[in-house]
């Protein structure tokens, strides 16, 4: 009694009958399952023939090459036509892009390079240039930077010098892409301003502050994580003449008084209640296009994020001057040709040619969201047609770069921690940059020793 | 060779007939060569030996060395590493310990809900009702999605300033109620101690609960009914049929859901890295965010597999006390024989 009671519960059926059925429909799905498997197996084969074999047709063995960067924005699509164009123009040189999440890429692309199923052609930061120069992940392309007609005086000078190192070329400079000064001009215009004028100086800015808060807007959300409450407080160190290491690169200097006044100045807006409290990650970019919040220190990469909002009104200047100093927090995408095993000649001239070729397309890779490395482009008329990012571009002179020491991340990740204490208040911030600079200095003092510098 | 044999285990079994069908005869046993075993956990020890074996044996040997598999030299360092890890002067001393307590507060606040609420909703759900199995399903669903999808969402859900939780509470006014609590205005869920712990605990409880509770209730149908029986007509109550038969008659089950939560608690790591980065401060930064970032952020893979084998050291530690307090005593195994009797 009891026991058939609990029957219907397993996980058998009783019945003979159902259950030759079950097998048997299972066994169709086995086959089914098994049928999509093979389908998708050859529809991914199919999927990555076609290239060489569209442009190897007319050119007869074309040169096949893979290039990998980290655009999973809107700059992705944008450097996928580039890539198209290129195909195109060269029949016999066929790129192929794989794109990925920046730290997916950092993690994947040493050990795909040791195993030779890397790419030939790769984008990396400025700062994890130095790093992967040291690991000996790069070629070096003094030949190619000397074939290009690349000479300092076209590039802004942190980013020229960032390439080098220890005395040869590692990089070619794509893009910099600084911070810019980012308004709803729509609550700006709700709190009696003038979104034709926004507040340039401190001054200004706190007094613009002071009228959001008097119309019960948080105006400008103090974000306690690396994106961008990160490069908010390197801007504003720099704005505050202090820097983050000293001269040599091998202490960290953010926990001096400039320092402690920039984070300080963070801090304070969320006393004063010109930043809400307890920011979320991205929620200051995400405030600002719901409209309970007005300013917002953030990439140019935002650009084309809030170009797709319909209905939102928005513009973007240089980031005002909170200090004594313009300076605004950049970085910058740079090409580089990898270490392989396995790379044949054909292949290092041909990414050599699609270096070129890119290079030269600045402007329409600036539409992704980005300034031109060159000085030349920066000034073309193509590129100042582009209002965000030409506006943002004025500061070009004033652009800060992270410094280029091998392994800097680990030390700048020590900044990111204080910031984030301070900002959510649980620790003062000469305290909490104090704290983080003691970390960053053995950080950096075991770096030297790892890399030999 | 694998391949080639494999498929001759199934054929002796007519597709007809169904299991143990009840009081059907046993086919007699067909015995193969000496090595079949061994042939069928071929591509098994392959497998293991590829993926476990072998990196687990060579990660010792990493960790025994200064170890970047890119630099031309990993200098030898014999126990340096793990001398590190109790130097208090050291780089690593301070993260290493941070982490590991952080995943320690995590476990001890984790697992006990995660025993015990699945453990009332498998009782809920193991009585017969209309809609019983949709209920089942209902709780087993959030079990089905990724960590991914599960940060990203509460991530916005939880967030203090434009969340939909805050939204709600503030709506039903429930927030004064935190707020006597002496929570912040919003209330923080991400950005402050202690409630970043209360909303990481919340969210792998919600999403995982359904795992254990589907273990729960196949170990609450195999507890024999005659035994409720039997303590009905004796007499007892609804709490003391729960303590002396359905506890006992989990044993085992609990033993095993026990072990396997605490070790998935220890390893948490996918929900502070996307719902809290590790933050405020570092206080959610788990052993397994140190790990990875150490060996993979900072490629010092040596130090980074020493951690890990201190970590694994540790975990089989507890493990085997979990075990150990909830083995079977003697005479606790009559219900199963009384079971197969009737």
């Amino acid at each position: 009694m009891s026991q058939s009671s609990r029957t219907p519960a397993r996980p058998q059926p009783g019945p003979t009958g159902s259950s030759g059925l079950s097998r048997l429909s299972r066994r169709g799905f086995l086959a089914g399952l098994g049928a999509v498997g093979l389908g998708a197996g050859v529809a991914a084969c199919s999927s990555g023939s076609p290239s060489p074999a569209g442009t190897g047709g007319s050119g007869g063995g074309a040169v096949d090459l893979a290039f990998w960067n980290g655009f999973t924005g809107g700059d992705g699509p944008v450097m996928q036509d580039l890539v198209d164009r290129f195909n195109a123009e060269h029949e016999d040189i066929a790129v192929k892009m794989t794109t990925m999440e920046w730290a997916d890429f950092h993690a994947k692309l040493p050990a795909a390079l040791t195993s030779g199923q890397g790419p030939h052609i790769a984008i990396q930061h400025l700062d994890s240039l130095p790093t992967s120069a040291a690991r000996g992940l790069l070629l070096p392309l003094d030949d190619l930077a000397s074939d290009l007609d690349l000479t300092a005086d076209d590039f802004i000078r942190p980013v020229w010098d960032a390439g080098i190192y220890d005395g040869a070329r590692y990089g070619i400079p794509l893009d910099v892409h600084p911070l810019g000064f980012f308004m709803n001009t729509t609550v700006m215009a709700d709190a009696g301003l003038d979104p034709a004028d926004p507040p340039m100086d401190r001054e200004s800015y706190e007094a613009a502050l002071d009228a959001l808060l008097a119309n019960g807007v948080a105006g400008h959300w103090m974000s306690p994580h690396t994106f961008t409450g990160g490069q908010t407080l390197q801007s504003l160190i720099w704005q505050f003449g202090g820097d983050l290491l000293d001269a040599d690169g091998a202490t960290a200097a953010w926990a001096q008084d400039e320092g402690v006044e920039a984070l300080s100045w963070m801090v304070d807006a969320v006393h004063r209640g010109w930043s809400a409290r307890d920011v979320g990650q991205d929620a200051d970019i995400i405030a600002l296009q719901n409209g309970q919040a007005a300013f917002n220190w953030n990439g140019i990469w935002s650009i084309n994020t809030l170009d797709e909002i319909s209905g939102l009104a928005w513009d973007v200047r240089r980031l005002p001057r909170i200090g004594s100093v313009d300076a605004a927090w950049a970085g910058s995408h740079n090409f580089v040709l990898t270490k392989q095993k396995g790379t044949t000649d054909a292949q290092l001239e041909a990414a050599q040619v699609f270096v070129n070729w890119v290079s030269q397309q600045s402007a329409a890779w600036a539409v992704g969201g980005q300034v031109p490395a060159r000085t030349s482009a920066r000034e073309s008329a193509e590129f100042t047609a582009l209002a965000p990012q030409a506006a943002i571009a004025e500061q070009a002179e004033d652009l800060r770069f992270p410094p280029s020491i091998p392994g800097i991340g680990d030390a700048i990740g020590e900044l990111y921690t204080a910031l984030n204490e301070a900002v959510l208040l649980t620790k003062e911030p000469r305290e909490a940059l104090e704290d983080a600079a003691a970390r960053a200095d053995q950080v950096l003092a075991d770096n030297r020793d790892r890399y030999g510098a | 060779m694998s391949a080639a044999t494999a498929p001759v285990a199934p054929a002796p079994r007519p597709p007809g007939a169904a299991g143990p069908a009840p009081g059907g005869r046993r086919r007699p046993l067909r015995r193969g060569a000496w090595w079949t075993p061994y042939v069928f956990l071929a591509p098994f020890a392959a497998i293991f030996g590829t993926f476990v074996a072998f990196p687990a044996v060579r990660g010792i040997w990493m960790s025994l060395h200064d170890w970047d598999y890119l630099m031309p030299s990993k200098p030898f360092v014999g126990l340096g590493n793990y001398a590190d890890l109790f130097d208090p002067t050291s780089v690593v001393f301070q993260k290493f310990w941070d982490g590991m307590a952080a995943t320690g507060v995590f476990v001890v606040a984790s697992v006990p809900v995660l025993l015990t609420v699945p453990l009332l909703l498998a009782m809920a759900l193991n009585r017969k009702f209309p809609g019983r199995t949709f209920l089942r399903a209902v709780v087993f669903l959030p079990y089905v999605l990724g960590v991914a999808v599960v940060g990203v969402l509460f991530r916005f859900v939880l967030d203090p300033n434009l969340g939909v939780l805050n939204h709600l509470l503030h709506v039903t006014r429930l927030d004064r109620l935190l707020h006597a609590l002496g929570a912040g205005d919003p209330v923080p869920w991400l950005t402050a101690q202690p409630w970043a712990w209360i909303s990481l605990v919340g969210v792998t409880v919600w999403w995982t609960l359904g795992f254990n509770m589907i273990i729960y209730l196949a170990g609450l149908q195999d507890v024999p009914p005659e035994l409720y029986d039997a303590a009905k007509v004796d007499g007892a109550s609804a709490r003391q049929r729960f303590r002396h038969v359905t506890l006992p008659g989990l044993r085992p089950v609990l033993a095993f859901v026990l072990t396997m939560t605490v070790l998935a608690s220890a390893n948490m790591f996918g929900q502070s890295d996307l719902m809290t980065n590790g933050g405020p401060g570092t206080s959610t930064r788990t052993a397994l965010m140190v790990i990875l970032d150490t060996g993979l952020g900072q490629y010092k893979m040596g130090a980074a597999a020493a951690m890990g084998y201190l970590l694994s050291i540790g975990l089989g530690i507890v493990s085997i006390v979990n075990f150990v307090a909830l083995r079977e005593r003697g005479g606790t195994r009559r219900p199963r024989r009384a079971r197969r009797a009737s």
